[in-house]
């Protein structure tokens, strides 16, 4: 028993069949291979799944497909292009805020949600904003100084964070 | 342009933060299938009957097979790689592990049935539908319990469950003496927790046997790929080496779990071939926490003896050390080569002896994580070092200063001999107290502690200064000591004609950022630009060999099997340089990229050089065309970083909360060749290493269940459980290798612990409480303050 769900997913729009067990995550990795968005536990504890719904930061492991029926969603391959990197991105690269690379997908996103509720966010309001992320290779010191590299360039180009 | 020294900004990053990178889970192969295994719920449990009878019937479901099903091929299991062997000579006792158990489960997590399904939800269901009869037999999960009279026996044939016993140093009666005449003992128990390892990406295996090829694939998610092909070729599976090509794609942190042969990656490659068809296995969380090799567990009581100065005079170490269930691939080498060999520390202690049991338990196997048996060794040395200080009413800092071996350099003065059979490279230990006490300013914080105690506010500083092996290590000295494999790396730097450059690289990088590192020094030693160079890892076809990613060894063995390939580049292309130019290869010197004869402006490019090995229409007799050398490095001794590390706490005295207010950390690694990675390879060390001390553990009840097998229940260190970390280095280079280079994966984790704990010891000196377990939860804390 199958259920038809559109969503807007990158500013693409897909109509899909999916299970109505089927979690967002799987949908996004396994229905549509956008692999960027990653698994990293079972209990919506580490955020590596992190995408951006209706323009706020949910895990898409604790969401389901259907759930998602109508809405907008931007995940790491729609957040910015090769050729013209999101500032978020652009910090990540510039302060050396990723190492394997894994949980950065969740952490850029959980930063733009971040940065469109407060632009010029406090070292410690960045941190509280990370809570729901696992970072297990960088001792989050360089995204932190990533996430402030990002909200000093939105504020300096006044582009929309989303 | 130099690249070495710069922090140049990672080359490997645009894939991940867009997205693009390709772990193994990534992976889609064509008619794939998926695996769930049923996995033990009990610590101890014989199997009385399985029945998979319901799970077989359900739609989509391919395959199930048992222990049973691959005992029948004469699979034994997953060896180990490592050979201790007992003080009376005797063999360590060695059970095998089974891809699958056939009678009894030894851990919650054994693997027991495989179920292959069109796709993972339908799996998961009819695992669900496997039906096993146990009888719950009782357990034994921690190490000191395991040697207990009357313990539950995880092997029959380990009475005790000892698997080894091991002894190294002077010999007990003269270390016995020394503390005999001794001033003053410091003894300390101490437990350093069993750690789980939880890099961010879930391990991962897919099997795709080809038939047309006779060819196996595996992608998984590897340290180690080449040694995951040998061990699981050779001694698991039975099948050709060079039919088996092993492949670590991008990897999500590793941190020692992810070095080892897991039996899931011979029994995705074994199905493949049964069914036909690829299979992939991609482990949930808590079933990593229930099947990664964990790290640490060892009981231990350390006694050392000082003269009236505070001079040490000896050090015993008596460790009872957990190996889990099962030996994984390094097991046996962690806490005997790795620890105890480590415990002359930075110190000139005269005389030292470790007494060490292995100890089989009913919980999953241990091994390395992130330092590997130095974080141990450091753990106990710098407790020890803060606790005597403490004791005999010496600053902490002095008694260090005091007791340093003194500056050597390994050029002019020799290395320091150690009593545990090291011998350090070179070292200059009083440089980097010296420096974090300037970073911490210490006078200052002594004059704050004092004030904010008048105040009732309990701050409290901790030193932990450290010596580490790494650059792991000569082949002949690790087979002496019981390995079964050389670590030696290799590298091949494949010129094309254009002049570009591919790199194959035995190393794996899992987030260490070597595209970028090694790019810089290939450029660098070459003269062209990072963009003309490719590193290439991870794929065992591609690669001639590697012994992988761990033990801080990338560097200072790949990267010195790399400056020996290059060596060999330029000389051959000196010798058709001299030809084209009309020179002698003497006459000849390199530089920026090109071949000039000295003292002329004749010259000839890197580039010109490169095609004309290609195109050898006016080539030097004798030599071959080509511009292509593969080289082994065999390094001739552990390199040895060493640093200081202080924390600065405050204990909230209402509710036993600690708070990190700085952490500095001064380190020396030998050269740097990116100090932005470096930096990077410290910060999170230090994480990991304050989360052992504050916040991480893993926890088994006495049925042997490991009670926080998940996020909701382990405490990683998360953002706001951090400061913004302090760090510097000194640099004295490695006198053994061509880049001087120590390693810098591990210092950050092996340092931080003792310093965090002795920050919290000192803040909580006015209550008499000598030592504390850690984790040092707010709970620990305000009930020792209330005891």
């Amino acid at each position: 028993m199958s259920v038809s769900i559109s969503v807007t997913i990158n500013n693409k729009q897909y109509t899909t069949q999916v299970e109505p067990r089927q979690l967002l995550v799987y949908y996004l990795r396994e229905s549509l291979h956008l692999t960027g968005t990653h698994v990293g536990c079972d209990t919506t504890s580490c955020g590596a799944c992190t995408i951006l719904l209706d323009g706020k930061a949910v895990k898409s492991c604790t969401v389901l497909a259907v759930q998602a029926d109508g809405s907008e969603i931007t995940t790491i391959e729609g957040i910015g292009q090769h050729d013209h990197l999101h500032p978020i991105q652009e910090g990540f690269k510039e302060e050396h805020g990723l190492q394997c690379g894994f949980c950065t997908p969740g952490m850029i996103m959980a930063a733009a949600d971040l940065l469109q509720r407060n632009t010029d966010p406090s070292e410690q309001e960045i941190r509280e904003a990370l809570e729901g992320n696992f970072c297990r290779c960088t001792g989050y010191h360089n995204i932190v100084k990533s996430i402030q590299y990002a909200a000093k360039k939105i504020q300096d180009t006044k582009v929309a964070v989303i | 342009m130099t690249y070495i020294g710069k922090s140049i900004k990672r080359v490997e990053d645009k894939r991940f933060i867009t997205g693009q990178g390709s772990y193994t889970d990534d992976i889609v192969i064509p008619n794939m299938t998926h695996a769930v295994i049923v996995r033990s719920p009990y610590a101890h449990a014989r199997i009385l009957s399985i029945d998979t009878s319901a799970a077989l019937a359900m739609p989509g479901v391919v395959a199930i097979f048992t222990g049973a099903d691959i005992s029948a091929t004469g699979i034994v299991g997953v060896p180990t790689g490592w050979v201790i062997n007992f003080k009376n000579g005797d063999p360590m006792k060695e059970p095998p592990h089974p891809l699958l158990v056939t009678d009894k489960a030894l851990c919650v997590g054994d693997g027991i049935v495989i179920v292959i399904a069109e796709d993972q939800a339908t799996a998961i269901d009819a695992a669900e539908a496997v039906n096993i009869e146990y009888d719950v037999l009782p357990a034994v999960a921690l190490p000191a319990d395991a040697v207990k009279a009357g313990a539950p026996l995880v092997h029959d044939n380990a009475p005790n469950n000892v698997c080894f016993d091991w002894e190294l140093g002077n010999p007990k009666a003269e270390v016995d003496a020394a503390l005999a005449g001794a001033h003053h003992i410091t003894k300390l128990d101490i437990i350093n927790q069993r750690m789980i390892p939880n890099a961010m990406e879930p391990r991962s295996a897919i099997g795709h046997y080809n038939e047309a090829h006779e060819k196996y694939t595996l992608y998984t998610t590897s340290q180690n790929p080449h040694l995951t092909r040998l061990l699981m070729a050779a001694f698991v599976l039975g099948i050709p080496e060079h039919k088996v090509q092993v492949i670590a794609p991008d990897v999500g942190g590793g941190f020692g779990s992810k070095i080892f042969h897991y039996t899931e990656e011979a029994l995705v490659t074994w199905c493949s071939k049964k069914i036909g068809r690829p299979v992939k296995w991609t482990s949930g969380r808590t079933e990593a926490f229930l099947t990664d090799a964990h790290g640490r567990d060892h009981a231990t009581t350390a006694e050392m003896g000082f003269d009236k100065e505070g001079n040490i005079v000896g050090l015993r170490v008596n460790t009872i050390a957990n190996l889990g269930a099962y030996l994984s691939t390094f097991a046996p080498a962690v806490p005997t080569w790795l620890h105890g060999t480590l415990l002359q520390g930075l110190y000139t202690t005269p005389k030292i002896h470790i007494d060490l049991k292995g100890v089989f338990t009913h919980t999953v196997a241990i091994d390395a994580y992130r330092g590997a048996g130095r974080p141990e060794a450091t753990y106990l040395l710098e407790r020890l070092m803060d606790t005597a200080a403490l004791e005999m009413g010496m600053d902490p800092a002095e008694l260090r200063y005091k007791n340093f071996i003194p500056p050597f350099d390994g050029v002019t003065q020799p290395g320091y001999q150690t009593q545990v059979a090291l011998q350090y490279d070179s070292g200059n230990y009083k440089a980097v107290l010296d420096r974090g006490l300037e970073m911490v300013g210490y006078q200052q914080f002594r004059a704050e502690q004092a004030e904010a105690r008048k105040h009732g506010k309990l701050l409290g500083i901790g030193f932990s200064t450290y010596v580490e092996a790494c650059g792991i290590a000569p082949s002949a000295v690790v087979g002496a000591l019981g390995a079964r494999a050389g670590l030696f790396e290799s590298a091949q730097v494949r010129v094309q004609p254009t002049g570009k450059v591919s790199v194959y690289t035995g190393s794996h990088s899992h987030g260490q950022g070597h595209e970028t590192t090694f790019s810089q020094i290939v450029a660098d030693r070459l003269g062209i630009a990072m963009e003309d160079v490719e590193i290439i890892h991870g794929d065992s076809d591609s690669v001639a060999f590697g012994m992988g990613t761990y033990g801080s060894r990338s560097l200072a063995v790949g990267g010195s099997a790399i400056v020996k390939s290059l060596d060999k580049v330029l000389e051959k292309g000196a010798k058709i340089a001299a030809h084209k130019l009309e020179a002698a290869v003497e006459d000849l010197e390199y530089a920026e990229g090109k071949w000039t004869v000295k003292g002329t402006d004749k010259s000839i490019s890197f580039g010109d050089i490169s095609l004309t090995a290609y195109v050898p229409h006016d080539y030097p007799q004798n030599l071959e065309p080509g511009l292509d050398f593969s080289s082994f490095y065999d390094p001739t001794n552990f390199t040895y970083p060493f640093g200081c590390h202080i924390a600065v706490v405050e204990v909230d005295a209402e509710t036993g909360k600690v708070k990190l207010n700085r952490f500095i950390a001064v380190d020396d690694v030998g050269n740097v060749i990116n100090p932005m990675i470096v930096d990077g390879q410290i910060h999170g060390g230090l994480a990991q290493g304050i989360g052992q001390a504050l916040l991480e553990g893993a926890i088994y009840d006495e049925d042997g269940q490991l009670v926080n097998a998940s996020y909701m229940d382990y405490a990683m260190p998360r953002a706001d459980d951090l400061p913004s970390f302090e760090i510097d280095r000194t640099v004295t280079p490695c006198p053994h290798n061509p880049l001087g280079v120590k390693g810098a994966g591990e210092a950050g984790c092996i340092g931080s612990t003792p310093a965090v704990v002795n920050a919290v010891m000192d803040a909580l000196s006015g209550f008499g409480i000598k030592n504390l377990e850690m984790p040092l939860t707010s709970e620990r804390v305000w009930r020792a303050m209330h005891a």
